[in-house]
């Protein structure tokens, strides 16, 4: 199995912490993997993304340009990135930052509100990100819960893994979000 | 060891350590700064040292210094920066002095831009500097590979006391990947007698790249280039499906990670298509491309400049062969969707008898 994922957002948003989690969670279960980031003159509210790739053979080219998925957790992020999902693959949109339809009618387009969400569940928005990698670990199992869990341990710093309860919860909202909802919010391939 | 995810230039710069590197001085550019964010804080720990220098100048004379008193030292840079010490870098191949050098190339020329290139090669394997000299150049394509060319980059520096470079371009050096790192060992390295060490006891070493008598300097440059002819046999390089292939993709670094995957799409449409990387640049694998070329009747190569590497495929494939070129440069990466366009096109454009522009 091969599956090449780009995640986008805001500065700021968590969308590179996002792809390293995925990324070491496939590495967790002796996957192949590799996360570019985009780099350059970015800050906090620029426009950062990611390249994740997880595959069971090793991993020829790292670079995607026909993504599997695409999770988009801003507007620019997704008129910007849109066009390049593979035909039939899967979008996943923080319908919270974006108000836009995708122009593509030919996606599984999952749109949740992560932004609101975090905020009014979780009492945090910062782990919005968390809850829409919940999601996409539901809909694809291109890796399992327990992974991120244990990536999450690895990524963090020592001082920081107080906030992994936190993170847990905000991946099993995304689950069960992903879990009601894929029927209602996906739309078939037209 | 368990396999940690890195990115390249921390495992590079990590790698180092456990090749016995104490010293590092060098100048921020993006984008290679993790490299020396890291050895800011790992060098510490291990008693070495760490110095951010005033400018690349500084920095590479510097490794002049530590590599003239027998060091294990390394310096690291991208385009610009590399240039700015090619005057460095040429004092050290005059005075055969080892180091090793990174470049973590990003788009030129001038201060051009801070994404992923590779529009330094001929400034890397021709020599850079003034005066006929040349480096050791090492090309990795993972990250894995980079940690596993720096044990060997300092043990070829050391073996033929001279320079050596890690190529490397900007997606290398911010990718992360899996990696895994052999213990630390403690090999028997190279005794440096000609090493500025203190003279106590036996008569001085000079370290110089100065010889204004003509004659003498004749000689000095002979025996470089022997040494040159001596790095022949460091050769290296990999053979994907090029056994039976009709169409020869070569690259190096992250374009050879693009064609390997256009190699399996190609194959995916029964077209027979093969890569051949080059790991080593200088010394190129003149005999295997030419053994991995044999039943091709064409070379595409495909790299991030206008057109390097294919004057050097040219040339060792002794124009035998016809060489196209697929190149992206400015920070543009190529697409394995578009290489395969270019590889369809040559293929049916053979079948139908015609040559093709691009190729000599």
């Amino acid at each position: 199995m091969l599956q090449e994922i780009i995640l986008a957002g805001f500065g700021g948003q968590g969308v590179m912490s996002m792809g390293q989690l995925l990324a070491y969670a496939g590495l967790v279960e002796g996957k192949h993997v590799s996360w570019i980031p985009s780099y350059g003159p970015e800050m906090r509210g620029g426009t950062a993304n990611c390249s994740v790739t997880i595959s069971d053979e090793e991993v020829s080219s790292p670079i995607i340009t026909e993504p599997d998925t695409l999770i988009v957790l801003n507007r620019p992020s997704l008129e910007k990135f849109e066009q390049d999902v593979k035909p039939g693959g899967r979008l996943l949109i923080n319908s919270s930052l974006i108000d836009i339809e995708p122009k593509r009618q030919d996606l599984q387009v999952l749109k949740i509100p992560v932004t609101e969400l975090g905020r009014e569940i979780l009492g945090n928005n910062r782990v919005s990100n968390m809850i829409i990698l919940g999601a996409f670990v539901e809909l694809t199992r291109a890796v399992s819960l327990e992974s991120v869990i244990g990536a999450l341990k690895k990524v963090l710093p020592e001082y920081r893994h107080n906030l992994i309860p936190l993170n847990h919860k905000a991946l099993e909202t995304g689950i069960e979000l992903a879990k009601g909802r894929e029927f209602l919010h996906f739309r078939s391939c037209g | 060891m368990a396999k940690v995810l890195m990115k390249g230039n921390e495992a590079l710069a990590e790698a180092a350590i456990r090749a016995g590197c104490r010293y590092f001085f060098g100048y921020p550019i993006t984008p290679q700064n993790e490299i020396s964010q890291y050895l800011a804080k790992r060098l510490p720990e291990v008693g070495g040292v760490f110095v951010q220098a005033e400018s690349e100048i500084a920095a590479i004379n510097m490794v002049y210094g530590a590599a003239g008193a027998g060091a294990r030292v390394m310096t690291s840079s991208s385009g610009p920066g590399i240039s700015l010490k090619q005057e460095g870098i040429t004092y050290m191949a005059g005075a055969e002095l080892p180091c090793v050098i990174v470049n973590i190339q990003r788009g030129g020329p001038g201060l051009g831009g801070i994404q992923p290139a590779q529009s330094d090669y001929f400034q890397a394997v021709k020599g850079g500097g003034h005066g006929d000299y040349r480096l050791l150049v090492l090309a990795p394509a993972t990250v894995q590979e980079m940690v596993d060319l720096m044990e060997k980059a300092f043990d070829l520096a050391d073996e033929y006391r001279n320079p050596v470079m890690i190529l490397g371009d900007g997606i290398l050096g911010q990718m992360m990947e899996p990696v895994e790192f052999s213990e630390e060992k403690e090999t028997l390295r190279l005794e440096k007698p000609w090493a500025t060490t203190g003279a106590k006891g036996r008569n001085p070493n000079i370290i110089n790249s100065l010889f204004l008598d003509p004659a003498e300097l004749e000689k000095h440059n002979h025996h470089l280039q022997q040494k040159y002819d001596r790095m022949r046999k460091e050769v290296l390089w990999e053979n994907y499906q090029t056994n039976d292939a009709e169409l020869i993709l070569v690259g190096y670094g992250t374009s050879a990670r693009i064609a390997k995957a256009v190699v399996d799409q190609a194959r995916a449409q029964g077209i027979k298509a093969g890569l051949f990387r080059p790991i080593s640049l200088f010394p190129f694998p003149k005999v295997a491309l030419q053994e991995a070329c044999k039943k091709s009747e064409r070379v595409l190569t495909v790299e991030m400049s206008m057109g390097q590497l294919v004057e050097d495929i040219r040339y060792n494939l002794e124009f035998k062969v016809p060489v196209h070129l697929y190149g992206r440069v400015g920070g543009m990466v190529p697409a394995a969707r578009a290489v395969l366009e270019e590889v369809k096109r040559l293929v049916n454009s053979g079948k139908e008898g015609k040559t093709h522009d691009n190729s000599f």
